[in-house]
Order: C-alpha cells, then sequence, then structure tokens
C-alpha cells in the first residue's frame, strides 16, 4: 500500500513538472509582447528594450523557466503587468471566494445526491423511483443562470433573507460572508447534484444485480442493511471519479454564476486577465488549476485504492 | 414431518407462469437433487424456499419448514431463517463474494448478525469454519481478499458462509457447474461430509445427472416449471418410466457415431506443434526485480493430420486455451515453431497469416457472450469472409451464408434474425456455421458444449461429428470434460501445469491412465453409468 500511495504521488508530481512546461510553452507562442503592452503603444523601442531586460524576457527561454518554476515552488508568482501588485495576493483574495464556494456547492451536492440516488436505485422501477429521477432530469436541463436569478428572486428580493450579490470579504465576519456564498452555492450544486444523483443510482442499481448482493440477502440481512454494507461501497468508485471531476469544475468554471451574483471569483479573474493580455496572470492561474486537478486526482486515486482491495497496488 | 415440504407450488412472475404444482420434500440428513435443463425452474424452486425471489412475484400452494409456513411469514422472520436455518450456495463463485470485503469479514457478518456473540468469537468461529471447509487460517488468513482466492477456494468461502451457524438446511444451486472435474469432486465431497456431520438436508440443483446421482439420495426431474418425475435416484434413473427421464439419461450419455481417422499413408501433417513455450513474466518483486515467471505452456509438441480430431484434456489454469490461442495465431510463442499447413505461423504480419486464418477457426465456449446482439445473423456468419482473396458479391455472401446455415442445421430464413432470437443452442449451431464458412481444415473449440443442456449437447456433439464425416474438417478440442472428449476425439492429450503429460488414443487413456494427471481427471469425472451400478449395489 505505501508503495503504491508513493508511485501515485511520484506520478502526480511528474505531471505537475510536465503541465508547467507545455503552460510556458503555450504562453511563448501567443502572440503578443507583455512589455510593449505594459508600456503601452506610445512606447518608444528603447523604452520596451530596457523594460524586456529588467523583466528577464531577453534571457534564453529555459532560464526563464526555470526562474518561473523556481518562483512558483517559492509561491512567486511575478507581477500582474495590469493590477501592478503581487500576482499571489490577486489569486489569493479570489481563491479565499471560489475555493469556499466549490466546497460549499459540493458538500450541497454530495449530501443531496448520494442519499437520492441510494433511494432510487433501492426503489428501482416503482414512483419514488420515478419522481426523484424526474427531479433529476429537470435540475440538469435547468440553466444555472436562470435558477441563480430565480434564487435571488425568492431569497433576496422577496424575503430578503441573504443579500443579491457582491462579497463582504472574510474580514466582514464568517456568517455574513457565508451568507453572501450561500445562494451561489446553491445554484451551482443544483446540476452537478442532478448529475451525481443519476450515476450514483445507475451504479448502485448495477451493483444491486450482482452475484453477492444475493448472497448476502441469503446470510439473511434485511434489504437496507445489504444496501449500505454491501452495496455502497461497491458502488462508490464512479461516483468518486465525478465528484473529482465536478470538484475542479467548481474551482474555475463558475464564471456565468459568478457574474450573476458579482463575486469576485477565480472565474471572472482568468476572464479578464484573458481579455487584457496579462499573461503573468493567466499562467498563474493556469498553474494553479493544473494543481488543483492533480491532487484531486490524486486523492481520488487514493479513495479508489482505499474503497476497493484490487485497486492497491502490486499489479 | 419432513424438514422441508413443498407441497402444490405455484409461481408466476410479473404475470409469466414459471412453477406450477411442484411437490419436493427433504427430511434432515437426506440429499435430494432438482435436475432439469436451463429454464425449467429449478433455481426459482429454490429462491421460493429462500423467499428471495422479485418483487413481481407470486407465490401459491405451501412450504413448510421446519413447522414454519415460508409463505406467510413475515419478512423478518425470513432474515432469522435465512444464513442460520437454511444455507444457500450459489453456482458463480467468481461473483458470488462481495470483492471490497475480507472472506473473514463475510464469513463472520453472518455468525454476528444470529448469534449475539462478541467481535473476537465471531471471528474464532470463522477461523473454525473455514478450517473445515479446507481453508486453515494459517495457509488462508481471514484478512484474504476473494480475488487473492482461486474459483474453487472461493466456492468453499461461500460455502462456509451457508453452513457457519450449522443449518438444517443447505440449498446449493449448481454448486460446481463453473469447476473443474477434479475441483467439483473435492467441493461435492465436503458437502457430502458436511450433511453427515451434522444431520443437514440438502437440497441439490443441478443440470448434470451424474453429479446428482452420485449425490442424491431422492431425485425430482423438473421440466417447464412442473416435476416430471421423482422418487428414489436409482430407481427413478434405471427404471425411467417416465418418457423425458429417458430422453435426459439417453442425451447424457449420448456418443455420437462417428468413423474412427484413419490417417492417409504419408499425409503431411495439417498441424505441427514443436516444443512450444509461452512464459509470462512473473509479479514484480520491489522496484526493479521480477520474480521467476510462469510457464503457461512449456515444451508443447503436438502433431494433427487432416481430417483428426484431438481432444486437448486438463483441468483449469493447466495452460490448454493458453496453447490454443497460440495456435490460433492470436498469441506469440515465447520459443518454438507452430506450422500450420506447412507454414511457420510465429513472426509473421497480419497479411502474411490471412491464407492460414482462412484455414483454421474457432468456436467458443459462450453462444451468448460471443456474438454483436445488434448484428444479423447473416452478418454474424459472413464475418469471416473478409479472409478470402476475393471480396464476394452481395448475393454470393448471402448465397454462402444460406449454404453454411444448411450445413450446421438452420434455415436460410434465419439470416435475418437477431441472437436473442436463438436458443442456446441454436447459437452455437450459429457460431458453427460462422466457423466453417471459409471451408476451414481445422477447427479449434473451446469448451464448445460446457454451457449447453444435455439434450442440445447431444445434438452439437452430432453436428461436429457429421461435419468431421462430410466435410473432414479436423479438429482440437479444448475441455476438462472427459464425456465430450471420449465423444468426439480420436486421439488425447492431457495437459497439466504446462505440460503434456500424456497421449494416446482416447478410449485407452481414459479406461487406463497412467499419468497422475490424467488419473486424477478420470477418477473425478462424474459418470452416470458408474454412479447408478454404485448406487444399485449399495441397495443390494
Amino acid at each position: 500500500m505505501m508503495t503504491f500511495v508513493f508511485k501515485r504521488v511520484l506520478f502526480g508530481l511528474t505531471t505537475l513538472v510536465l503541465a508547467s512546461a507545455v503552460v510556458f510553452a503555450m504562453l511563448q507562442v501567443v502572440p503578443g509582447d507583455p512589455a510593449r503592452l505594459m508600456l503601452g503603444m506610445n512606447a518608444t523601442e528603447d523604452q520596451v528594450q530596457v523594460l524586456r531586460e529588467q523583466m528577464g524576457l531577453n534571457q534564453p527561454l529555459v532560464l526563464q523557466y526555470l526562474d518561473w518554476a523556481g518562483g512558483l515552488l517559492r509561491l512567486d508568482f511575478g507581477r500582474s503587468y495590469t493590477y501592478s501588485v503581487e500576482v499571489s495576493e490577486l489569486v489569493g483574495e479570489r481563491l479565499a471566494v471560489s475555493l469556499p464556494l466549490a466546497l460549499i456547492s459540493l458538500g450541497l451536492s454530495t449530501l443531496v445526491a448520494i442519499p437520492l440516488g441510494i433511494y432510487a436505485a433501492s426503489r428501482r422501477g416503482k414512483t419514488a423511483d420515478a419522481v426523484s429521477m424526474g427531479a433529476a432530469q429537470i435540475g440538469m436541463a435547468m440553466p444555472n443562470f436562470w435558477f441563480a436569478l430565480l434564487l435571488i428572486y425568492v431569497f433576496a428580493v422577496w424575503l430578503r433573507l441573504v443579500p443579491a450579490g457582491g462579497f463582504p470579504g472574510w474580514s466582514a465576519g464568517v456568517w455574513p460572508a457565508l451568507k453572501a456564498l450561500i445562494l451561489p452555492a446553491l445554484a451551482l450544486a443544483l446540476p452537478q447534484a442532478a448529475i451525481l444523483a443519476r450515476v450514483t443510482r445507475s451504479a448502485m442499481v448495477e451493483v444491486l444485480g450482482q452475484d453477492y448482493i444475493r448472497t448476502a440477502r441469503a446470510k439473511g440481512m434485511t434489504a437496507r442493511s445489504v444496501l449500505w454494507r454491501h452495496a455502497l461501497r461497491n458502488a462508490l468508485i464512479p461516483v468518486l471519479t465525478i465528484l473529482g471531476m465536478q470538484f475542479a469544475f467548481l474551482l474555475a468554471g463558475t464564471i456565468i454564476v459568478e457574474n450573476v451574483f458579482y463575486l469576485p471569483g477565480l472565474g471572472r479573474l482568468v476572464f479578464q486577465a484573458i481579455s487584457q493580455r496579462d499573461l503573468v496572470v493567466v499562467q498563474s492561474v493556469v498553474m494553479l488549476l493544473v494543481a488543483a486537478v492533480i491532487l484531486v486526482n490524486l486523492l481520488v486515486d487514493l479513495s479508489y485504492a482505499l474503497v476497493d482491495p484490487r485497486l492497491r497496488g502490486n499489479r | 414431518m419432513s424438514l422441508l415440504d413443498i407441497e402444490n407450488l405455484s409461481l408466476d412472475i410479473g404475470g409469466t407462469p414459471i412453477l406450477r404444482d411442484i411437490d419436493i420434500t427433504v427430511e434432515a440428513g437426506e440429499i435430494v437433487g432438482l435436475v432439469g435443463e436451463s429454464g425449467s425452474g429449478k433455481s426459482m424452486t429454490a429462491l421460493s424456499v429462500m423467499r428471495l425471489l422479485p418483487d413481481t412475484a407470486r407465490l401459491g400452494g405451501r412450504i413448510t419448514f421446519d413447522g414454519i409456513d415460508i409463505l406467510s411469514a413475515p419478512e423478518s422472520a425470513m432474515c432469522a431463517l435465512r444464513g442460520d436455518d437454511i444455507g444457500m450456495v450459489f453456482q458463480e463463485p467468481m461473483t458470488a463474494l462481495n470483492p471490497v470485503k475480507t472472506i473473514g469479514e463475510q464469513v463472520a457478518e453472518g455468525i454476528r448478525l444470529h448469534r449475539r456473540v462478541s467481535r473476537a468469537e465471531a471471528e474464532a468461529q470463522t477461523s473454525t469454519i473455514l478450517d473445515r471447509v479446507g481453508l486453515p487460517t494459517q495457509k488462508f488468513p481471514l484478512s484474504r481478499y476473494p480475488h487473492q482466492l482461486s474459483g474453487g477456494q472461493r466456492q468453499r468461502v461461500a460455502i462456509a458462509i451457508a453452513c457457519a451457524l450449522k443449518p438444517k438446511l443447505l440449498i446449493a444451486d449448481e454448486p460446481t457447474t463453473a469447476l473443474d472435474v477434479v475441483l467439483q469432486a473435492q467441493i461435492l465431497d465436503l458437502l457430502r461430509e458436511l450433511v453427515s456431520e451434522n444431520r443437514m438436508g440438502l437440497l441439490l440443483i443441478s443440470h448434470d445427472l451424474a453429479v446428482v446421482t452420485a449425490m442424491a439420495d431422492r431425485i425430482a426431474i423438473l421440466r417447464h416449471g412442473a416435476v416430471a418425475d421423482a422418487g428414489q435416484t436409482e430407481r427413478v434413473l434405471s427404471q425411467q418410466t417416465h418418457p423425458y427421464t429417458r430422453q435426459l439419461v439417453t442425451a447424457a450419455t449420448h456418443v455420437p457415431a462417428r468413423m474412427p481417422h484413419r490417417p492417409a499413408e504419408q499425409a503431411a501433417p495439417l498441424l505441427e506443434v514443436t516444443e512450444v513455450s509461452r512464459l509470462y513474466p512473473g509479479p514484480r518483486q520491489g522496484w526493479f526485480g521480477r520474480s521467476e515467471p510462469t510457464r503457461a505452456v512449456d515444451r508443447v509438441s503436438l502433431i494433427l493430420h487432416p481430417g483428426q480430431s484431438i481432444a486437448l484434456v486438463g483441468r483449469s489454469g493447466c495452460g490448454k486455451s493458453t496453447l490454443a490461442r497460440m495456435i490460433l495465431a492470436l498469441d506469440a510463442p515465447t520459443s518454438g515453431s507452430i506450422r500450420f499447413d506447412g507454414m511457420e505461423l510465429a513472426g509473421k504480419s497480419q497479411a502474411e497469416l490471412r491464407p492460414a486464418r482462412r484455414q483454421m477457426q474457432v468456436v467458443f465456449q459462450d453462444p451468448y457472450g460471443s456474438f454483436d446482439p445488434r448484428q444479423t445473423a447473416e452478418k454474424l456468419v459472413a464475418e469471416p469472409l473478409y479472409l478470402l482473396d476475393a471480396p464476394l458479391s452481395r448475393a454470393e455472401t448471402r448465397d454462402t451464408v444460406a449454404e453454411a446455415l444448411h450445413q450446421v442445421g438452420l434455415t436460410p430464413q434465419d439470416m435475418e434474425k437477431y441472437p436473442h432470437e436463438f436458443s442456446g443452442g441454436q447459437r452455437q449451431r450459429l457460431s458453427i456455421a460462422r466457423a466453417i464458412i471459409t471451408h476451414p481444415k481445422l477447427i479449434v473449440a473451446d469448451e464448445p458444449v460446457s454451457a449447453l443442456d444435455v439434450s442440445i449437447r447431444a445434438q452439437i456433439l452430432d453436428l461436429f461429428a457429421d461435419l468431421n464425416r462430410r466435410l473432414g474438417i479436423a479438429y482440437l478440442f479444448i475441455t476438462h470434460d472427459l464425456t465430450v472428449a471420449r465423444a468426439v476425439s480420436d486421439d488425447v492429450l492431457v495437459m497439466h501445469d504446462g505440460r503434456i503429460v500424456e497421449c494416446g488414443k482416447t478410449l485407452d487413456v481414459l479406461a487406463a491412465p497412467q499419468s497422475e494427471a490424467a488419473q486424477a481427471l478420470v477418477s473425478a469425472a462424474p459418470d452416470l453409468h458408474r454412479a447408478l451400478e454404485r448406487r444399485l449395489r449399495e441397495q443390494g
């Protein structure tokens, strides 16, 4: 088991190094000189050259890469051209919104979807199954910006329970910050929960048809305890896979919902950075996401092994 | 009063009648065999007793177990019975155990469920029962997972689960069908011992008359969901008063009429396998090392003449399928040479292998799994025609397919059908049609009848014999079933641990096996006549 963990970690680190090289290389190919961009259209060629020298843009690419990668290791991502602040500071602020948001919506969707999927599978073919899976279908079909508007209308405008948008910052206290995040988290969780519930249901239905479920029933276990003690763990693999993918998406793919709620999240940061050609920011955020995805995949891989002994090591 | 008393049992599932008027009794310490072909309702009878049927099932009649009316008992009472007083063992040991739980957990679970004992006590009882079924804890710790055990060992675990609490009744549904004959004999012995140790009643379900005859005191023969014939085993099977019983016995011992193979003088061999080995790399040890490679096939040589029929017999895992894959050029030997029809197969490209592929075809075990369900019979049977050098026109293809279907006893009308529209036996005919469509000289058949019911099996064996006679096709039959070997082959090769340990005329080898491996196979193989004679002798 330890070799297995060690191997997976090593594999993850290798992927990270390769990915950083690719990210670095891709941004070299993108047209546009950052130095000229920072100085504006009226700068002279000499001024641009001086700045290029300062920024190290005239060094060989390998050195530039090593410099950049070394910075990453020290959490020094460089300075943003457009915002003129440290990128780490910028990203840190945004992450303080996006990370809790992703975790809350993932938590919400998991809490609802997995029990719902299990319930539907245990009542397969009956009314309860049809109703819950019909609801999941609607959840998937509903555009989340529209659902977000609906939530704002009901909870912010009509009931006045939470703010309609914006983010006060964690410095304003935990409760106001959470209140600002709860509606966006709900809006994000709905489609995720719908997908997760369907995946859970179909995985459970498949497992419940397996021979070992019959063996467990023949031991004298009730249908309900078989569901929890034998079926669930076997059905978890596809569920974990989907959860991993959803987390990666929730971290940065939430730009529409961020816009609806006027949240300063990572998604909007990337979007603005791209449109302003702030390559340092783009590079840093992309690297951050790559690292997050690799980390999540590592965790998913390790949890596979926890769930299923056949996936542990030595083969 | 009997231990188990099934009276007038009827069952329909979702409106489809499955069982009617079933009467079966099992006494304590008695073995009752339930025989019948697939779909006759054997398993459904067993599941009715366990009350583990689908929700849409409607039961009628009476089942009394140990004074309890099963059909009207509440679900909680059934949960208390299952696994405690009634144990059940299923057919497929590879899937009957939960892959994510250790064998110890799975056995102990039932014990802790029914007896209020501590974890340690349950574990102690688990060790005892696993020891009893032949899995001593020193060699097979409770922390093993099912995937770390072989099929036979897993079936022992399943028996341990069912027998942990010394049930009054054990229901075994085809417990040995997925195992090779040697393992089958061991598991049957174990069941027999458990019955006599605990005066347990055993309801043994099997499609194999020979197995049931060897085991059961009384039998019931099921057909179309009803009991066709029942009574003392030796009386039912020796008197054969019921026509269906006679039909089953005849089919089970059927040997097709075949002409012995007479090799033409100095004919060149069709297939010449010389000193072939196949090594698989051993499991990794540490970062760089590997343990000794596994010799799946170890310096095997054999010669097959045109029109000859050879059986390759051996226990599961002895390397017979690996050898077959190499002969079919689906796998490359690590060393040695395979010459087919004068051409060396090793190291040839796919294009160079085309003429050889046309001359050799394969028939697999499972007629259900080897067809794409979304293609018509015509497309499926016509598949190997791509091996021809000149592609056929659509009309020519249809004619060729019709001819092949005709050869195997199907009609040209069957061309438009899909696989699910054929019965199991017809599907196996279909796969034989697919094999003969290129007029091959050799057919490799991997357990071609072991998934079939006895009467269909007899028909398919006849078909093989007939094609051999009419078309002069040579066969290499791979099987662990000596009855099949006896029925279809001139010569037999016995394989053990990757080596051929014995070869000779089939009848000679089976009558007087020399090697230890062959002797084990022959003595373990269930034989209806022998079993019946022994029973009659015991009765006096």
